[in-house]
Order: structure tokens, then C-alpha cells, then sequence
């Protein structure tokens, strides 16, 4: 039941959630399982997680490595490619209870990680992508093993069930954490796989994403041209690169990197100045590429806040609401209601209109 | 002299019952296939000279002509075809060699027809084009790995681009092998749906200058017309290299069509023939295409986007790579069922390969090599429909060339004899009294009428595959699938086969 990676792409429709302490405060993974579970109808049982920002303070240096081993052998490899590029500081299970509806996990196990100073300097890379291209390389050529997270001081867990149960399992209630996503899945042609279910992430992305993305053949193929390997077969992965390479590889502020991908409509460009209508147009001749076709709702989590983002034409539903010190996103006005029944603001973004959640002092994502 | 050993190609019926004896078909036939015979007091024809163009059965009053293939017919030969035997007693009466007109007719594997699209059923709604938005805008040129901004934050200036408001450019036709109408409804049929049409190698008539901000300049290797107006005229600068109608050989204007306006145009005397070498003179090598390339960027302030066209031939990735890293803004490659004015029937029918492989080889191969964001990729030769573009697309173009389906569109019947200049449709002609035939004002409406329909095509078909912007099917193959394809076929192609 843990299932195997798809050859061929997945489509699915889904539940998101998702709560930010902009005060930084952590709190416990209840409210969010509360919240995704209100839309326990939107995921069929064959996936759904959960992303936590700050759930680590003892380990916030290090890289969090989150992975799923099918068996054992899997996980010596992977042992061995990690104590040849890192320094490991801790190597342990993640701590699961048993629930009735979870059945034949993975093997599920954390590592506090330091890149091997040696082996870094050697590569001359930056100690991001360094660890990115690690990741990279364990998900597309180590068999039976999958990175699940690769943060600092955040963590991924996901696997295959309703979400609900999935945090049941993980003991979320457990976890303390500013920032936490959800996810529950409604794919409609595989049986669900571990490494499957949402959120994606890389280093400190991740990505919860309700939608199916008609332009995912046109992203895949531009993102290898930037040597990420699409292996997942989800748009979901495709996403998460996406705003790795514009947001990390090519330095660019949020607000470009979301004109990018949901661009505005040509006819709003002809309404803009002169240099705005430039700026969009230079975003859209280079990035054109990145545009994220298709019904889509996203959250991006980030080690400093969210994005929260609609296709341009809102084909998915997505709401938002605030109070004093949190913001809180999701793909319905209940699973808001149900963990704040009466939020200060409360609204629908328009298509392609982003919705930045930040850290008190943060300038941006 | 011998007998000519030919046979007609065509057979004219004409319904005397029916036929007035008005003769417009006499006036009408260039080619003089019709005749009034005083002796019988009717009309009568020559069929051996009949080329079936189809202009007198369109213009007779009574419906009375029928043109059809002659009927007489060789002894059973899958072999000796009767096309095989008559083209050997053309040239045992001329020593010459074989010339034709348009694109390979022959009965090669059309991939287009091999290839089907994707559309959304449940899981990804439909977008319908009558209620949403759908965006078709092209923007052709280089463009960097990134966009950069300037110390205050201003987003920086990209090199030059042009803009497509649909994915359709006219292919190059030069004023000489076409009359100055069709070039005056190309021109400005573009400027009117915000395309770009292309001089081909024929200079810049001073009539087409008012629609200089959507034309495409070409430099050939006769360089004819060339001169630094003409260089900053347009909006573009072509070089072409080849063309997929004729790869490897020149293009030979007869001096019969270098009438006073070719003439000047082309900076020439008037009655001389133009001839376009095989090669460039000064290109050699790769090296040598990049100083050209250059030198015209040079000439025009780097204002322009300088595109370089070849012909698809064997290793065209390779070329294309290779134009790629020489400094080209556009990659414009033809493949080999393009039309042509001229060429050697031998040449256009057995050299180079079809469009489809090549485009799909050049994207994959540009990507490979993380080239394909930085140039622009334009394929032609031949786009018969707007399906083919949504295909040529989703294989990996930026924008497609259309030519004999403009011309077409102006009243072409595709009668393959435009190197004659007895064009009765006054399109590929030079004679006065055949090129005001073409009325330039109806042709822009004709030529405006095909791209706004196709414009709506590709719109209705994106919007069924979930899609609202035309960024989105670029490369994207798994919009597509192949029928009836061998696995290497597919492989090429980069698409998976219908029930994958």
C-alpha cells in the first residue's frame, strides 16, 4: 500500500490549509488538523501531510532531512551517500503512533544534517545548492529512498490517508511550530504513493497546491534546462522548482516571481504605466516558460512567512482571513471558521492576486 | 526536331450546350489553352497547355469547363510512373533540368497527421475562449537566463524583440518571384493583425514602406536590394542561409520577370537574370555566419532581432546549436515540403527532411544544451492548418511561417507553375495585365480573413486543453501523441503514442 513512484503524471484535486503566527509564536499542530479535516470531503483518503516552520529550535543550524525508505537497503545506500557529503549529528526514526486507517508506512526516519566542509568547498557551490543537489540526486537515482523535507528547522509529514489521520499518526498535536500548511488529496488515477503526497518542498519551500496544471509538460521541460529533474510526475514538484530557480537561483523579489507565474492578462499590461507595463513584459518575454496554466490554488511556505496564490482566472477557490497575530488560508471559508470563528478580515483573493503572509520584521519571502 | 514525345497533363471538357462563347476563359488563360476557331464558329482547347489552374473554370459565366487528369494512361508500372517516363521525355527534348513550382507534392508521411492533441475532461476545466480570456501574443528575439534590474531597481532594457499578436508570420516571398499586389496584401495584412511578413530576397519596393514596423528584411546570398535604408527599414534583419524547397543551391530569378520596379528594387539591371548563389560569398563557416550576423547588428544599432533561416536537413540540431551560440536572435528553419518560386523538381523532392522531426530534434538538442530560453525557434514548410501550429507549438516553436497558405488564400490554386510567370491569378507574376488580376484590397481582406480563423482555432483547441496562453503548450509534448508511429519515430518527436 505504500505504493511505487507513477511513470506516468498524476491528476488530482485537493484541500488546503494553512496558519501563520506573524508574531513568530509556535503552537501546536491541532488547529490545523482541525482545519484540513473540516475538508475531509475535498481529499479521498490517498494522501495528505503537513508542513512545520520552527518545530526544530534545538537543531536550527542544521538541515532537517526528512526521508521515506521502502526498505532497508534503501536506507544503507543512502546512509552511505550521506555520510560521504555530510556530517550526520542526529539519526533517528520519526516517532509514529498506530492508527487503524494508516496501513504499511515506509520506513520514516530524520537526520540533522551539516554539508562535509571538505566535500563542500570542493564542490564550489553555495551551501544551498549543495544540499539542493543532493536531494536532486537521491529522488532521481536512489531506488526505494525519497527526500521528504530538507529545511532548517522545518519538517514535512505526509503520507497515504486522510490528513487527519495522517497528523494522528505523526503525533503532530506534539510539534510546536509558527507557520504550519496542510494538505488532503484527491488524486484520481493511482494508488496513493507515500512520497506522493503534499506538501513538496525543497530546502526551505514547500508547497501545499490544490489544481491540476495544464502547462506541466511546457514547466517540466523548461525546468531541466536549469538541471532540475521532474521525477515526481506531479505539478506540485514542477511549482516548488519553480520558485526555487526564480526565487534562490535568480534572486528575484516575490513580486516578480509571481508575475511570473500567474502573469497579469495582456490587456491589464496595455491599462498599466509605462514602467510597469515594461517590467511585466520583460517578466513574461524571459519567464514565459513559468507561467502556471491551469486551475490552480498554492500555498508556499517559507522559513519567513507564505504565499498564497490563485491561478489568474480562479479556477480553484481560495480564502483568507486574519486576526491580531495570525493570518489563515484555505481552500474554505469553514476550515477557517472552524479554528477562528471570527477573524478580524476575511476575503476571497481575486485570480493571480497574491497574498503575502510574513514574520513580524520580515521584508519578504 | 523530333515529336514531342508529351501528353497532356490535363483534359478540358467544355459543355457546348452550356458554353456562350463569351471567351473569357481565352482571356483569362495565360497559358492559352482556349481558343475561339473561327472555321467551327466555337470555342476549342489545347489541353497540352492547360496547367489546371482552375482561373477559367472560376470565372466561366455558365458553369460549362470541367478540367480534368488526362485519361490516357501508361501500362501498369509502380516503377516507371507515368510522372517518371514523362519527366525523362521533358528532359531527352531539352537537356535541361527539371523545374517546378510550390512544395513536395510527393506521397511521403505527412507527421503532422500522424500526431493528435490533448483535451480536459473533468479534472481541469475547459477554458471557453467566447467567455475568457485567451492569449495568444508572441514575443520573438533573444532572451536572457534572467531578467535583471539596474541599481535602482528598475527592471533593465532586453535585447531587441518583436511582437506577434497571433503565432503566425508570412513567410519569405520576394517582390520578383511574387507580383507587387501580393506583396502589398501580405504587407499589409500583417501590419493590420499585428503579424510581420517577410521581403524574402527581393529588396523593399518604396510601396511597402509604410508597413516597415512589421516587416522582416531578408539578406540572401544575392544580396539583392540590400543597402542600409533597407537594413533599418524593417523591424527584423533574415539572413537566409536555405531554404527547404532547395537546400544547398542558389535561387535563379529569369530575367523575364526583372522588369523596371524588380529591377529597381533589386538594385539590377532590368532584364538580367538575378541569380542567388549557392553559398553566402563571405560565409564559410560558422565563424564567418557570426560576423554577419554582427555586422548587421552593427549596421542597425543592435536595435534589431537578426534571424537566420536554413533549410532541414540531416544534422540540423547541430546547425541550430551552432546559429544559436553565433550571436542569432531567431532560428528560422524550413522544412522540406516548403514552398518555393522555383526549383529543381529533383532537389525539391528528394532533399532535406520534414519539418515535423526537425523541429522536435532542434528543440530537444537547444535544451540539451540550455539554449532554448535564449533564441527564438520559427517553423515553416509546410503549416497547412491551424492545427499544425498548435502541434508545431507543443513540439517547441515559437512561431510558425506561413506562405503557399497565404497565397492560397489570395486565389493560389496550387498549380505548381509559378517559376512560368504565367501566373493567371496575378500572385507569381510580373506581367502587368495578369497582377492587376489581384485586386491588393480584397487579397488583404482574403489573407486577414485565414489568419483571424486560425487565430480562432488555436484559441477554441487551447482552451479545451485547459490552457489560457500560448506560453503554456510551447514544448509542452505531452499535449500530443502519435498514431500509426514506430518507436523511433516517437522517440525523435519526444511524444508518447495515442493510449499512453
Amino acid at each position: 500500500m505504500r505504493g511505487s513512484r507513477p511513470t506516468e503524471k498524476i491528476m488530482s484535486g485537493c484541500a488546503i490549509s494553512g496558519i501563520l503566527n506573524r508574531r513568530g509564536k509556535r503552537f501546536s499542530g491541532k488547529e490545523i488538523m482541525d482545519s484540513i479535516a473540516l475538508m475531509h470531503d475535498r481529499s479521498n483518503g490517498l494522501g495528505g501531510g503537513f508542513a512545520a516552520y520552527g518545530i526544530y529550535p534545538d537543531h536550527k543550524d542544521e538541515y532537517a532531512i526528512h526521508m521515506f525508505y521502502d526498505d532497508l537497503e534503501a536506507k544503507e545506500k543512502v546512509d552511505y551517500f550521506l555520510n560521504r557529503h555530510f556530517v550526520i549529528l542526529v539519526s533517528e526514526k520519526i516517532p509514529t503512533r498506530e492508527v487503524e486507517a494508516i496501513n504499511n508506512p515506509p520506513i520514516i526516519w530524520r537526520y540533522f544534517v551539516r554539508p562535509d566542509e571538505r566535500k563542500l568547498s570542493e564542490s564550489g557551490l553555495e551551501e544551498d545548492e549543495y544540499v539542493a543537489q543532493s536531494v536532486m540526486n537521491i529522488n532521481a537515482n536512489y531506488r526505494g529512498a525519497f527526500v521528504v523535507s530538507s529545511g532548517k528547522n522545518m519538517g514535512v509529514f505526509k503520507g497515504v490517508g486522510y490528513p487527519e489521520d495522517i497528523g494522528e499518526f505523526y503525533k503532530l498535536e506534539e510539534y510546536e511550530a509558527y507557520l504550519w500548511t496542510a494538505h488532503g488529496r484527491f488524486p484520481t488515477n493511482t494508488p496513493g504513493w507515500w512520497g506522493g503526497a503534499h506538501p513538496f518542498t525543497l530546502l526551505d519551500w514547500s508547497i501545499v497546491h490544490n489544481g491540476e496544471i495544464s502547462s506541466y509538460g511546457a514547466n517540466k521541460r523548461y525546468l531541466e534546462m536549469f538541471d532540475y529533474k521532474c521525477t515526481m510526475q506531479t505539478d506540485t514538484e514542477a511549482i516548488t522548482y519553480l520558485f526555487d530557480l526564480m526565487l534562490r537561483k535568480h534572486n528575484l523579489p516575490l513580486e516578480v516571481a509571481v508575475k511570473a507565474v500567474a502573469a497579469p492578462l495582456w490587456s491589464e499590461v496595455e491599462r498599466m504605466d509605462d514602467e510597469e507595463a515594461k517590467l511585466v513584459k520583460s517578466i513574461r518575454a524571459v519567464y514565459g516558460s513559468a507561467l502556471l496554466n491551469g486551475p490552480f490554488s498554492i500555498i508556499l511556505g517559507h522559513k519567513d512567512g507564505f504565499l498564497a496564490l490563485n491561478d489568474r482566472i480562479k479556477l480553484r477557490p481560495l480564502v483568507v482571513a486574519e486576526d491580531e497575530e495570525r493570518t489563515y488560508v484555505a481552500s474554505e471559508e469553514a476550515a477557517i471558521r472552524e479554528i477562528c470563528s471570527k477573524p478580524e478580515k476575511l476575503w476571497s483573493p481575486r485570480g493571480g492576486e497574491p497574498v503575502i503572509g510574513l514574520l513580524e520584521g520580515r521584508s519578504g519571502v | 526536331m523530333s515529336l514531342n514525345y508529351n501528353n497532356p497533363e490535363f483534359v478540358i471538357e467544355r459543355d457546348q450546350d452550356k458554353c456562350i462563347e463569351c471567351r473569357v476563359c481565352a482571356r483569362q488563360c495565360a497559358n492559352e489553352a482556349h481558343f475561339y476557331d473561327e472555321d467551327l464558329e466555337r470555342m476549342r482547347e489545347e489541353d497540352i497547355n492547360c496547367v489546371n489552374c482552375h482561373r477559367c473554370v472560376t470565372l466561366c459565366p455558365t458553369n460549362a469547363l470541367v478540367i480534368k487528369e488526362y485519361p490516357l494512361e501508361y501500362k501498369k508500372n509502380s516503377n516507371w510512373t507515368g510522372g517518371m517516363i514523362s519527366n525523362i521525355q521533358k528532359q531527352a527534348n531539352t537537356g535541361g533540368i527539371l523545374l517546378t513550382g510550390m512544395g513536395n507534392p510527393t506521397d511521403k508521411k505527412i507527421y503532422w497527421d500522424h500526431i493528435l492533441l490533448n483535451a480536459s475532461q473533468v479534472t481541469n476545466p475547459s477554458i471557453d475562449p467566447l467567455r475568457e480570456p485567451m492569449e495568444l501574443k508572441t514575443i520573438l528575439g533573444r532572451k536572457p537566463d534572467k531578467v535583471e534590474f539596474d541599481e535602482e531597481g528598475k527592471v533593465k532594457d532586453l535585447p531587441p524583440q518583436l511582437e506577434l499578436e497571433t503565432p503566425i508570420m508570412f513567410g519569405a516571398m520576394s517582390f520578383g518571384s511574387i507580383s507587387i499586389n501580393a506583396c502589398k496584401s501580405l504587407a499589409q495584412a500583417a501590419n493590420e493583425m499585428g503579424m510581420m511578413y517577410n521581403t524574402g530576397e527581393g529588396g523593399l519596393h518604396e510601396d511597402l514602406y509604410p508597413y516597415k514596423d512589421r516587416t522582416i528584411v531578408q539578406v540572401a546570398s544575392g544580396r539583392f536590394g540590400v543597402h542600409q535604408e533597407y537594413l533599418n527599414a524593417g523591424a527584423a534583419i533574415e539572413i537566409k542561409i536555405g531554404q527547404g524547397a532547395k537546400p544547398g543551391i542558389g535561387g535563379h530569378l529569369p530575367g523575364e520577370k526583372v522588369g523596371e520596379e524588380v529591377s529597381k528594387t533589386r538594385m539590377i539591371p532590368k532584364g538580367t537574370d538575378a541569380i542567388s548563389p549557392a553559398p553566402h560569398h563571405d560565409i564559410y563557416s560558422i565563424e564567418d555566419l557570426r560576423q554577419l550576423i554582427y555586422a548587421l547588428k552593427e549596421a542597425t544599432n543592435y536595435e534589431k532581432p537578426v534571424s537566420v533561416k536554413i533549410a532541414a536537413v540531416h544534422n540540423v540540431a547541430a546547425i541550430a546549436s551552432g546559429i544559436a551560440s553565433a550571436g542569432a536572435d531567431i532560428i528560422a528553419i524550413d522544412g522540406y515540403r516548403g514552398g518555393t518560386g522555383a526549383a529543381p523538381t529533383m532537389i525539391r523532392d528528394n532533399v532535406g527532411i520534414p519539418i515535423e522531426l526537425a523541429l522536435a530534434a532542434v528543440d530537444s538538442r537547444l535544451r540539451e544544451q540550455s539554449l532554448r530560453n535564449k533564441v527564438s525557434l520559427v517553423v515553416s514548410g509546410s503549416i497547412r492548418n491551424s492545427a499544425d501550429i498548435v502541434k508545431a507549438v507543443a513540439l517547441g516553436a515559437d512561431a510558425v511561417y506561413v506562405a503557399s497558405a497565404a497565397l492560397i488564400a489570395l486565389g493560389c490554386h496550387m498549380c505548381q507553375k509559378c517559376y512560368t510567370g504565367k501566373c493567371n491569378w496575378g500572385i507569381a507574376t510580373q506581367n502587368p495585365e495578369l497582377v492587376k488580376r489581384l485586386n491588393p484590397e480584397i487579397g488583404v481582406e482574403r489573407v486577414k480573413n485565414l489568419i483571424e480563423g486560425w487565430s480562432h482555432e488555436i484559441k477554441e483547441i487551447l482552451g479545451g486543453m485547459g490552457i489560457n496562453a500560448l506560453e503554456s503548450l510551447r514544448g509542452n509534448r505531452l499535449m500530443l501523441r502519435g498514431i500509426d508511429l514506430t518507436e523511433k519515430e516517437l522517440e525523435i518527436l519526444g511524444i508518447k503514442h495515442a493510449g499512453e
